[in-house]
């Protein structure tokens, strides 16, 4: 049954960070970071390593207090959530070698207990414990011992417990670091469920971008402590100027050019040199390239963009 | 549902299932057997030495002071011990992420760590009644005494194990300190000698801490009265140890809480990455 309380949370935003500032002694790791997320948002944070995006994902977890800057978790401060809040979270560590001796059915249910008394009208806590097993693909592992898990399950059991309580909104800092190709699908898959299934809004930081691409609704690129571009894949794409690249070769020499309007381009290149043009190629610039573009930018302070790339 | 009251019968569950995986891990039996068997074996080896002044077996006094030692080594050295572990592998930040999750975390601690006491005690005295002689251990008086004596020191050494747990950065430069600090205090606690023997500076220092009652409660409890003649002032002295362990139990209980609200704050992802970094390095 909905009740009004629900229907305004759902209106809500999930995330509302508005120029959230962090400082180490006297090195700034965030300059000043804005973003908000919708309910049902999967949001991906791509940046370089030491951009900040762990020191985001922690403060808005609850589990660093921050500088300067507005903070709403869940409508929340994350600094000051209480437990109550801290039930409708869910977050998925870095696994290491925690309660290695536990069996992994045995685990699930004992940290689903802590969630039960957070039931509400929409959401029933906790997750059913085969259910969640099956969800994951561990079902067949529920007897085992934690310890004996292999990479990949591992960490599949560490998303599990990230979402035993149903959370509302759910973190993944670094979701897949040191995933073969394989565990990396998987992950994926149970990731795609979650947003489909459950309508659970998605904060994850990552550096791979053809996980952002894959995972993500909207894209925030981190670099130099403040968010340098943020959108979808195709908008982050078309955003960049110089976005396509074209390739031709004429009397034997390659060329390579960036071009805003590839056909007017091409077209010009056709009326001046008619024949003599061989060999053409044009390609939209890669996330890939406007992810580096824009790091290098922020790195740097100079603008590279595809124009600069030689024949 | 009361959100804290539900977590904290987690706990009692999450420690139940805790001490059963340590009867059930080989290498954390061996460790108490192991323990256990060294302190007996000391005991058997001066089965028949007298404690000076008396015509008493040495052996059955250490055996019944070693209760008391075991008491303040699972208490403080093994809940201390385990903190640091659990705070490097990441044990605590998962308790942290989910709601009320320390409070569960901590009960869970409390009673695995009490579970693992009793077993050491009862194995030692099981071993006691068939090896040594003169143990008073028939009325249920004494009995009782054994009980108060053993939740008071729980009460004594668990909070203290904690805050000494929360405030060492690692399980390597806590090691040296644990040997340290239970060797050196059951040396001069009138563990495995009467603490009269010693030269007075020792003798303070002794009794300023809970291992030196716990053995004298132990004592107090399953030796025979005319025993009391070789401790301090010639007494058992029960009234002193009921306050001394209360006022380390105070003292703790109000501690804790605080040392552990700060080392759980500091607790996020990064710092167990930057911990388990640290630890790969070395190996």
């Amino acid at each position: 049954m909905l009740n009004i309380n629900d229907i305004l949370r759902g209106m809500e935003d999930v995330l509302d960070v508005r120029d959230l500032r962090m400082r180490y002694g006297h090195t700034d790791v965030l300059t000043g970071v804005s973003f908000a997320a919708r309910r049902g948002e999967v949001l991906a944070l791509l940046g370089p390593n030491g951009a900040g995006k762990t020191t985001t994902i922690e403060i808005l977890e609850g589990f660093r207090v921050r500088s300067a800057g507005e903070v709403s978790v869940l409508g929340a401060d994350p600094a000051h959530g209480g437990e109550a809040w801290r039930a409708r979270t869910g977050v998925v560590l870095q696994s290491w070698r925690d309660h290695s001796k536990w069996q992994v059915r045995e685990l699930l249910a004992h940290l689903g207990r802590y969630y039960a008394p957070y039931c509400t009208a929409s959401v029933t806590r906790p997750w059913d414990t085969d259910d969640l097993l099956e969800t994951v693909g561990l079902t067949a592992h529920a007897r085992q011992r934690v310890r004996s898990l292999s990479g990949g399950q591992r960490r599949r059991l560490d998303v599990a417990i990230g979402i035993v309580g149903r959370p509302e909104l759910l973190f993944l800092d670094e979701p897949t670091a040191g995933f073969d190709p394989e565990a990396r699908r998987d992950f994926h898959d149970v990731v795609h469920r979650l947003t489909d299934r459950e309508k659970t809004t998605i904060l994850l930081t990552t550096h791979d971008l053809d996980e952002a691409e894959r995972l993500a609704d909207r894209i925030l690129i981190l670099a130099g402590g403040t968010i340098v571009a943020a959108g979808s894949a195709d908008e982050l794409a078309r955003a960049m100027p110089g976005q396509s690249e074209v390739r031709w070769s004429r009397d034997g020499r390659r060329f390579v050019r960036a071009a805003d309007d590839a056909t007017a381009f091409v077209r010009e290149l056709f009326r001046q040199y008619g024949e003599s043009v061989e060999e053409l190629e044009v390609r939209r610039a890669s996330l890939e390239d406007t992810y580096m573009a824009l790091v290098r930018q922020a790195e740097h302070g100079v603008p590279r963009g595809l124009t600069d790339v030689a024949a | 549902m009361n959100p804290a009251l539900v977590a904290a019968r987690a706990g009692l569950s999450r420690g139940r299932i805790e001490f059963k995986q340590t009867l059930t891990t080989p290498g954390d039996l061996i460790g108490i057997l192991f323990m256990t068997g060294g302190f007996l074996a000391a005991m058997i080896w001066t089965r028949h030495t007298h404690v000076p002044g008396t015509r008493f077996s040495l052996g059955t006094t250490m055996l019944v002071s070693v209760l008391g030692l075991n008491i303040a080594a699972y208490g403080v050295v093994t809940m201390g011990d385990l903190l640091v572990v659990e705070r490097e592998d990441g044990t605590l930040l998962r308790a942290k992420a989910i709601p009320n999750g320390m409070l569960g975390y901590l009960l869970g601690k409390v009673v695995n760590i009490s579970g693992q006491i009793a077993f050491a005690v009862a194995i030692t005295l099981l071993a006691g009644t068939f090896l040594f002689t003169g143990l008073a251990i028939a009325s249920p008086g004494r009995w009782l005494t054994l009980a108060w004596v053993l939740v008071l020191g729980l009460l004594a050494t668990l909070p203290l194990g904690a805050v000494l747990g929360s405030l060492f950065p690692s399980q390597r430069s806590a090691g040296p300190v644990w040997i340290l600090l239970l060797g050196g205090l059951a040396a001069i606690s009138g563990i495995f000698y009467p603490i009269t023997h010693l030269p007075a500076v020792l003798q303070w220092t002794g009794q300023a801490f809970p291992v030196y009652w716990l053995g004298l409660g132990m004592r107090s409890a399953l030796l025979p009265n005319a025993m009391a003649t070789v401790e301090v002032g010639r007494s058992w002295r029960q009234l002193a140890t009921f306050g001394v362990l209360s006022a380390w139990a105070v003292a703790g209980l109000v501690l804790a809480p605080v040392v552990l609200r700060r080392m759980a704050r500091r607790e996020s992802g990064s710092n167990v990455a930057a911990r388990r970094e640290k630890a790969l390095r070395r190996t």
